[in-house]
């Protein structure tokens, strides 16, 4: 049955969020804007107490599915789960907050989404089992390099084994709390590397390394147009050993067409894609909320229910972007949907995040137009929102590559006949 | 609990509508388009998928239990992806239909409904548009002014389908021209009344299956009996929110059609060497053509499922219409680029789909989930 009602449980901390929200973020918001680099402390312990106790689940950037147990397997019907879902209404909620701060929050992150997607049960327990802890813990994840960005088969980081350990050598830029993660806890950056270069995809695979690894080094802290409140880093390593059993998944490299390593790549994607589009929905809410209800204060009321060609160019503005949202929602609501109950969503996952990503881009920048100057003033957070935004545009794969992926998948092309 | 799976029932619904569609529907659509209207057999063929019936309850020679939005949005995308004009020669029967089962008095849904359960096509046509170019359904010029016993209307309409082929009219008319949609009432008006008017057949853009008229009324009397609902007369901004769920399925089945036939030719067709569905210039046109097909159903979906559950729910129509009909002229204008001259010639279907694209913007009422 079609229902777009959200369970009472999600309901509910959707609600408290939004209390958060408003009382927690949006007041300091500013002063983690200015203040580059500076770390909510307060906040990430506070968020890292009710995180420890299952809320969303998969961390602030989600988690892959469960693997289905056996295939075909179709004894159990457990009732649908609504995890993903979860975790994307909250990340909506608490990115309407504030992006930067939601970004420096504590949690698996991408980092545990891939050891979802691709580790074993026993990896999944060794590397998982902190983010329950005490203290907040980050996971990252590093697949850019300076010449190879969405162009992940390019990647020129190698993994070399040697007795019982990985030998890394290589940089990798642009690492979402990198820093958080392995200077400021007891994390991981989940490293993507080839196990040999002249295989091309098939030799790309995951390797964890944490907290403390000799040879790693954090060699830059970007400074950013938005997001500034969480870091973004360069990794360099340089005969960087890890245990053998940090390497996610086989080993073994299979041929060019069976590349299950990067398969796993792509597996994360398709579960963290529908989230950066929530991250999305959550800034272009923020920006819309905010116009409108100035725009009310002026008392100006918006003519929903009047034909197009009656409406004022205002109304015509606000009544498109509400409409460019509530459709970018439901799409990552289907993705996400799709997730909980085991489907491949590839193509829905990537149509989500190019329809979010440019459809906030353009919210935020016309709702910072149609303030005026008070838009354009740092007084009031929409200039900011209009930064945060656009990296939604940007990462985890930008909007071509998003439109790229969904034209492939709907026209059936492979990336030899879709370059 | 949150979930896009339609139940067994409308999947059903959507497959059966689908093999009609695909089968009957599509072959015809450039015979039709050319000739101007749509054989009595496709159009008995249509009817006897028994959409009205399946709405109306028993008591009144139906076997059901009131229309569903969702169900009719989803039945709807189907019938106008096999072709616009014929699904609203077939359709346009519901808005008569479905204002008198909403809102009519006990009389009138006795006296009309059995009307539209029975073996043959029963045309009904739905005056509300009316030729200005500041028209708006919240702002009716045409008047319903109360004299004794009679209402007397007086006024222009246009784009009404099947008037001439309709034993009763149902005119959209308004008591208080600045009442917005609070003063509007719908009157049932015998074709053969006096000093109504119904013009030749329209000349339009598109939409050329369809059989439109202009209708004036110039004083036409009716007895309070016509009023729809009588003394507490309709709930008008439903109707017209309804109206515009059937208009935006219907613009999601004519794109979602377009972008298919585009993304078909894409593959098939080669230039410099490969399919031109291989160059990211075309390719991403393709791309964003499924990405608005899936967020106009999508903003149409939740707006039918409040619909349903009897929320507030005509901001959702209203934005879902809007949006479906800007992006259902942006995927029809994307077919015919995409098959450049192919697309502008009338051996392919893209033009057709172009020019009845651009209806969804002048179109309110019409039909009805």
């Amino acid at each position: 049955m079609i229902d777009f009602e959200l369970s009472p449980r999600i309901k509910g901390t959707q609600k408290m969020l939004r209390i958060f929200a408003e009382q927690a973020l949006r007041p300091v918001a500013r002063q983690y804007d200015e203040e580059e680099h500076e770390r909510p402390l307060e906040l990430i312990n506070l968020v890292h107490g009710f995180m420890k106790g299952g809320l969303g689940g998969g961390g602030l950037t989600g988690g892959a599915p469960k693997k289905e147990t056996e295939e075909g397997g179709e004894k159990k019907k457990k009732k649908p789960s609504e995890r993903q879902l979860m975790t994307a209404v909250t990340i909506e909620e608490i990115f309407w907050g504030d992006a930067g701060i939601a970004l420096a929050f504590p949690g698996q992150g991408l980092g545990g989404a891939a050891v979802q997607a691709t580790g074993t049960p026993e990896q999944k327990e060794r590397f998982l089992a902190r983010f329950a802890g005490d203290t907040p813990v980050w996971g990252a994840m590093a697949i850019t390099e300076p010449e190879a960005g969405s162009d992940t088969a390019n990647i020129r980081t190698t993994a070399v084994k040697d007795g019982d350990e990985w030998v890394l050598n290589g940089e990798k830029i642009f690492v979402t709390a990198g820093k958080s993660a392995l200077e400021d806890s007891d994390g991981f950056v989940v490293v993507w590397a080839t196990v040999d270069p002249k295989a091309g995809r098939a030799g790309i695979k995951p390797f964890i390394v944490e907290h403390g690894a000799p040879g790693m080094q954090i060699t830059k802290i970007e400074d950013k147009l938005g997001i500034r409140c969480s870091d973004t880093v360069s990794i360099s390593f340089m005969d960087c050993r890890i245990p053998e059993d940090n390497i996610l998944g086989s080993a073994e490299v299979v041929d060019k067409t069976q590349t299950k390593g990067f398969k796993g790549v792509m597996a994360t994607f398709d579960a963290t894609r529908p989230m950066v589009a929530a991250m999305a929905i959550g800034v272009g809410g923020a920006a819309l909320d905010s116009l409108k209800q100035a725009l009310a204060e002026e008392g100006l009321e918006v003519r929903y229910n009047i034909s197009p060609n009656r409406m004022t160019a205002i109304e015509r503005d606000i009544t498109e972007m509400e409409a460019d949202l509530k459709a970018a929602r439901l799409l990552t609501w289907r993705a996400v949907w799709m997730l909980d109950n085991g489907r491949r969503n590839s193509l829905e996952a990537s149509m989500a995040k190019a329809k979010a990503g440019l459809a906030v881009t353009h919210i935020t920048q016309k709702c910072v137009e149609l303030m005026g100057p008070l838009g354009y003033s740092r007084k009031l957070l929409l200039e900011k929102w209009m930064r945060d935004a656009k990296i939604n545009d940007i990462f985890e794969g930008t909007g071509q590559i998003q439109t790229l992926i969904a034209a492939r998948n709907v026209l059936g092309f492979g990336r030899d006949k879709l370059k | 609990m949150v979930s896009f799976e339609p139940s067994e029932e409308q999947a059903m619904v959507k497959e059966t509508i689908a093999g009609f569609a695909t089968d009957q529907m599509e072959p015809a659509m450039r015979e039709c388009d050319e000739s101007g209207g749509v054989s009595p057999d496709l159009v008995k063929t249509g009817w006897d998928l028994e959409i009205i019936s399946s709405a109306v309850p028993e008591q009144y020679g139906g076997f059901g239990e009131g229309p569903s939005a969702l169900t009719g949005v989803i039945a709807y995308e189907e019938m106008a992806h096999g072709d616009l004009s014929t699904a609203m020669h077939i359709i346009s029967p519901t808005l008569m239909a479905y204002t008198i089962l909403l809102g009519g008095t006990e009389e009138q849904k006795a006296e009309f409904l059995p009307l539209f359960c029975g073996d043959e096509f029963k045309a009904a046509g739905a005056a509300l548009v009316e030729p200005r170019y500041s028209f708006c359904a919240s702002a009716l010029s045409t008047t319903a002014v109360r004299d004794g016993a009679e209402y007397v209307l007086k006024g222009q309409k246009c784009l009404v389908p099947l008037a001439a082929e309709s034993d009763n009219l149902l005119v959209f008319a308004t008591a208080n021209p600045g009442a917005g949609f609070a003063g509007v009432d719908a009157f049932l008006v015998p074709r053969g009344a006096d000093n109504l008017g119904v013009s030749e057949r329209e000349k339009n853009m598109g939409l050329k299956a369809l059989a439109t008229y202009e209708v004036s009324l110039n004083d036409v009397r009716v007895p309070l009996a016509g009023k729809v609902g009588g003394g507490s007369g309709i709930d008008y901004l439903d109707l017209v929110s309804r109206s515009r769920l059937a208009l935006a399925a219907m613009a999601v089945g004519v794109m979602r059609r377009a972008a298919e036939h585009s993304r078909d030719y894409a593959k098939e067709r080669i230039a410099f060497g490969e399919p031109i569905g291989s160059r990211q210039a075309i390719a991403f046109m393709i791309a964003e053509m499924f990405i608005e097909v899936d967020a106009s159903r999508m903003l149409l979906w939740e707006a039918a499922w409040k619909c349903d559950r009897g929320d507030e729910y005509a901001k959702d129509a209203a934005l879902a219409k809007n949006y479906a009909a800007e992006k259902c002229m942006k995927v029809c204008d994307g077919a015919v680029q995409v098959m450049g001259g192919h697309g502008y010639v009338r051996d392919n279907p893209p033009e057709l789909w172009f020019r009845n694209s651009r209806a969804f913007s002048a179109l309110e009422g019409i039909i009805m989930v």
